[in-house]
């Protein structure tokens, strides 16, 4: 960073800048109001002697800070990329023209519009300070992994062959996890007609013989500290000692276990060995060793079996599971084709509701049905022993039959998948106060989960869940992605899944884990804010512990020290300005995004007079989702109005309510919210951004209500990507309802 | 014994497996899918409506259903039209399995009595393999004096050909109808080789045996 601070502006006059706008003027304004110490106007910035002009300016007038007016931030950060200063951008080609319709009538409110982003692109470049990297850095490469299972081997193996060494972690005696306890598996090569050797054998030698790989067994992670590049690991290993591990970045494949059939008495399960869930049927096949399948209670040859699909899944009642495992259907027909290359005369019955056989499943399943596996469309309602057998009780859905029945020797339930996620961080503080509340809390012994990473964070042991129980941030947009930087889940800990998925979503988490790494060693981002050098600092000397950032912050990156201070783990943080949104004192902010650098544009808008009938709307729109819209919004030349000034932002989150506030009691006749969809369905690219940002927002209202101005005049809006076509209508309509309200008397003061 | 019992006695209540071997295309019922776009599909499944459409024929055989399969009218409601085989996503030729299955019922002798399809198929047959035409003039005659329920009835039969008398004497004007066919009628050229031809389809048939994994050529 430069001691001695020298702004320069720059203008485009490429684009149709140059005809539509009048630059002279806007130079003027940079100069005057902007008090920029070097303005210059160039005919087309962006190409290779405009860039040489500011390089220039850079090598020979000592510019440090820059402010560009020309087109959107999103555009040509290739020929706009001066890693060393700080860089404004103001949007005068999709924000202004792009946006206005080229008519002499428009002129006048375009060009107002044009020099006002001069303005805030000058006062925000000015409260900007170069991005330095976080300083609290670590280089170490090494990966954990967590499970050793085939997700866990496999992520263990790929890192070692891109070049990364890993300590592998798994709490049983053996590697393999369930796949190792398989007969064999659903084939993942053509034809697809027969179970195949699971391979876990070969899987286990091949990391056995890495020399980069260290394997713990019979082992648990006892503590996890640090942040990504300094992760520091205690590892309690068998013989009771601690092993401690120098760890960059975290994969857990801690893998499922199965539904518990213990809870379906109703199949029988418990009552009579007969009947056994997948696992027992894989153990009952590999004693079998490719003969005659026989059945637990008396030994006898198997000469009939029933496979009930869904037990204790897709549960309406609550009860049991909800979901679908996905994978049942597969290994039901797996396990039926055991029985039938064993013997074709032996009848295997599915019972299914839906058979789901998802990646080359329905070729699996065709087979089973040329090998004569009877398929019945059906739901068991139980299942008793009926002399030396077992009647398995079903209402048949194709024949509308409540009463149908088969005879089996044999009961094999498709349990399904529970993930192995450790503890539920986000339930704890809603059971523990039931706990200690009223005398009459009757005391209870529940088994407790055990924390799988037992993370010395803040916010909990381990990796926040999603979905019941599975450890994710969004199944789609960004898989594997905790929302714990660095950490990294695979497998079925992440949604219930096959081997083959998870095989491949262990290379997708060991390559996110690869990136989280590298980038923590830089010191910078990993995503999505992927190489942003910023970082969130705090003046400790205005902090009041309230606390609110440790709360919010979505990726518990903020600790609390031993004086109850926030403590800022950077390699751990996304960037979002969650915490700097939360901050009612404002002591948290980023060298380039702060409370100031937005305040500062909110304040450099010119406000005309109450009788000028030009109101003034301030858009604070997610630069993720809502500010790249607008963007294509202008490139469809969508045309909206000249009213609006907008700013982006990091995240909803990062709204810091002053803005609004000031804004208001600057003048401002409303004020626009731009984020993403929170809640359930969530699209914010920080996971709870936006929703936290909302909430905050939700409180507005008394204040507006202390200002005498009407509700209307903040208004919240869900954006996403897609909604460029709609965006312009919504803000003409939000622009027409502010000058029926009237303008604000707030202006002038 | 009737053949219907020996039948069953020989399965022991395994249907699917009888079905395999003793009827037409009868290896394909295991590879349905149960989606129902054969019942979907089926234009005769409307009006009047079958008691069991394709799909859950499939589903009862596998089901054991065997004198609900073999006693029902369902697949005697086909007419051919081959929608469902062309739907059929798992490519099983429903057509032929539906007149398999009603062809072994009537085999067993446990179809449907006085189905008017069945009646006519047999009227139609033994018009037939009498001389290797269809005598159009014996065809009709014999369904005049038969009601719907296949039943010998003259007195109706001359009523609806008193109706039928003009329409009769055009066709004599304009020669499409010969009286005189009803004394045999003309033949195909040799008997013989017809008489031989359909001896071997009837040997063929009783020897008829699963092809083992048909279903597998998909």
């Amino acid at each position: 960073m430069a001691d001695e601070k020298k702004f320069a502006a720059y203008i485009c006059k490429g684009c149709g800048l140059g005809e539509r706008l009048d630059a002279d003027a806007l130079v003027k304004v940079a100069q005057k109001e902007g008090k920029m110490n070097v303005v210059r106007q160039h005919e087309f910035l962006c190409n290779a002697d405009g860039v040489a002009m500011i390089k220039n300016d850079i090598a020979s007038e000592g510019v440090t800070h820059i402010m560009i007016g020309a087109c959107s931030r999103r555009a040509k950060t290739d020929a706009f990329n001066f890693p060393n200063h700080a860089l404004a951008r103001a949007n005068l080609r999709e924000g202004v023209i792009w946006i206005r319709p080229h008519t002499d009538e428009a002129r006048e409110t375009t060009q107002e519009m044009a020099e006002d982003y001069i303005r805030m692109g000058c006062a925000e470049v000015k409260a900007m300070t170069v991005p330095g990297g976080n300083p609290n850095t670590g280089g170490n490469r090494t990966l954990l992994v967590v499970g050793g299972g085939p997700t866990g081997m496999t992520a263990a193996l790929e890192a070692s062959k891109t070049g990364y060494p890993v300590v592998l972690v798994e709490k049983t005696g053996a590697l393999g996890g369930w796949a190792a306890k398989l007969w064999k598996r659903i084939p993942v090569h053509e034809p697809f007609k027969a179970p195949v050797d699971a391979g876990m054998a070969d899987m286990i030698a091949q990391v056995e013989a890495d020399p980069n790989i260290k394997v713990y067994l019979n082992a648990m992670i006892a503590k996890s500290d640090g942040a990504p590049g300094r992760f520091v690991v205690d590892i309690a290993t068998e013989s009771g000692s601690i092993a401690t591990e120098d760890i960059g970045a975290i994969v857990q494949a801690t893998g499922f276990d199965l539904y518990d059939a213990n809870k379906l008495p109703e199949f029988g399960y418990g009552k009579t060995p007969d009947v056994v869930d997948q696992a027992g049927l894989e153990a009952l096949a590999r004693a079998a060793n490719g003969g005659p399948i026989k059945r637990p209670s008396d030994g006898k040859e198997v000469k009939s079996v029933a496979f009930v699909q869904c037990a204790g899944q897709r549960d309406a009642s609550g009860k049991h599971l909800t979901y679908c495992s996905g994978t049942c259907c597969n290994i039901s027909i797996k396990q039926a084709m055991y029985f039938k290359d064993a013997n074709p005369s032996v009848d295997a019955t599915v019972i299914y509701t839906d058979l789901r056989t998802p990646g080359n499943g329905e070729d699996f399943y065709r087979s089973a049905q040329e090998k004569g596996v009877i398929f019945t469309k059906g739901k068991v309602a139980t299942v008793t022993p009926a002399g030396g057998n077992l009647s398995v009780n079903f209402h048949d859905l194709i024949l509308d039959d409540k009463n149908a029945q088969i005879e089996a020797d044999l009961v094999v339930l498709a349990t399904g998948q529970v993930p192995n996620s450790g503890v539920n961080i986000d339930a704890a503080p809603v059971e523990e106060p039931a706990q200690g509340g009223g005398a009459a809390a009757a005391p209870q012994v529940k088994i407790k989960p055990i924390s799988i990473l037992n993370l010395t964070y803040r916010q909990g042991p381990d990796v926040p869940q999603f979905k019941w129980g599975f450890t994710d941030s969004h199944f789609i947009c960004f898989p594997y992605e905790t929302r714990r930087t660095g950490i990294y889940t695979a497998g079925p800990v992440r949604r219930p899944m096959d081997m083959l998925q998870a095989r491949e979503d262990a290379t997708g988490a060991t390559l996110k884990a690869i990136q989280a790494l590298e980038n923590a060693q830089l010191g910078r981002a990993a995503h999505p804010r992927s190489g942003d050098l910023s970082f969130p600092t705090v003046r400790l000397e205005g902090c009041t512990q309230c606390k609110r950032c440790t709360v919010e912050c979505p990726f518990g990156a903020i600790d609390e020290d031993e004086k109850r201070f926030p403590k800022f783990n950077e390699s751990r943080c996304r960037r979002c300005g969650t915490c700097m949104g939360a901050c009612p004192v404002r002591v948290i902010s980023f060298e380039n995004y702060s409370v100031n650098t937005v305040g500062a544009q909110i304040k450099a808008v010119n406000i005309p007079d109450e009788f000028s009938e030009k109101p003034r709307i301030l858009i604070l729109a997610c630069e993720n989702d809502a500010y790249p819209a607008l963007d294509m919004a202008a490139m469809n030349r969508n045309e909206y109005s000249a009213y609006v000034r907008v700013v982006p932002v990091r995240c909803l989150g990062s709204v810091n309510t002053i803005w609004i506030t000031d804004a208001l009691n600057g003048g401002y006749d409303g004020v626009m919210l731009m984020g993403c969809k929170s809640g359930e369905e969530y699209q914010c690219h920080f996971v709870k951004g936006s929703e936290l940002g909302r909430y905050r927002l939700s409180k507005v209202g008394d204040t507006l209500k202390g200002m005498n101005l009407e509700a209307e005049r903040v208004f919240d809006m869900e954006v996403a990507i897609t909604d460029m076509h709609t965006l312009p209508k919504k803000i003409n309509d939000y622009a027409a309802q502010i000058v029926e309200m009237g303008l604000s008397p707030f202006k002038g003061f | 014994m009737s053949a219907n019992q020996q039948m069953a006695a020989k399965y022991q209540n395994r249907f699917l497996k009888e079905v395999e071997e003793q009827v037409e295309m009868g290896e394909w019922v295991k590879m349905c899918m149960q989606c129902g776009v054969c019942s979907g599909s089926c234009p005769t499944n409307f009006q009047p409506g079958w008691d069991h459409p394709p799909q859950e024929i499939f589903m009862m055989i596998r089901a054991g259903k065997r004198e609900e399969v073999l006693k029902s009218e369902s697949m005697w409601m086909c007419t051919s039209c081959y929608n469902c085989i062309v739907r059929c996503p798992r490519k099983i030729p429903i057509t032929h399995i539906m007149h398999g299955l009603a062809n072994y019922a009537h085999r067993l002798g446990i179809a449907p009595k006085g189905q008017p399809t069945r009646a006519f198929a047999k009227l139609f047959w033994n018009n037939c393999i009498h001389t290797g035409r269809v005598n159009e003039l014996k065809l009709s005659m014999g369904l005049y004096f038969k009601d719907a329920e296949g039943k010998i009835n003259i007195g109706q039969g001359i009523k609806k050909g008193l109706e039928m008398k003009n329409v009769a004497i055009g066709l004599l004007k304009a020669k499409r109808l010969n009286p005189f066919e009803i004394f045999g009628g003309h033949k195909c050229k040799d008997q013989k080789g017809i008489a031989a031809m359909l001896k071997k389809a009837r040997e063929l048939e009783s020897q008829r045996k699963p092809l083992s994994q048909s279903g597998a050529a998909r």
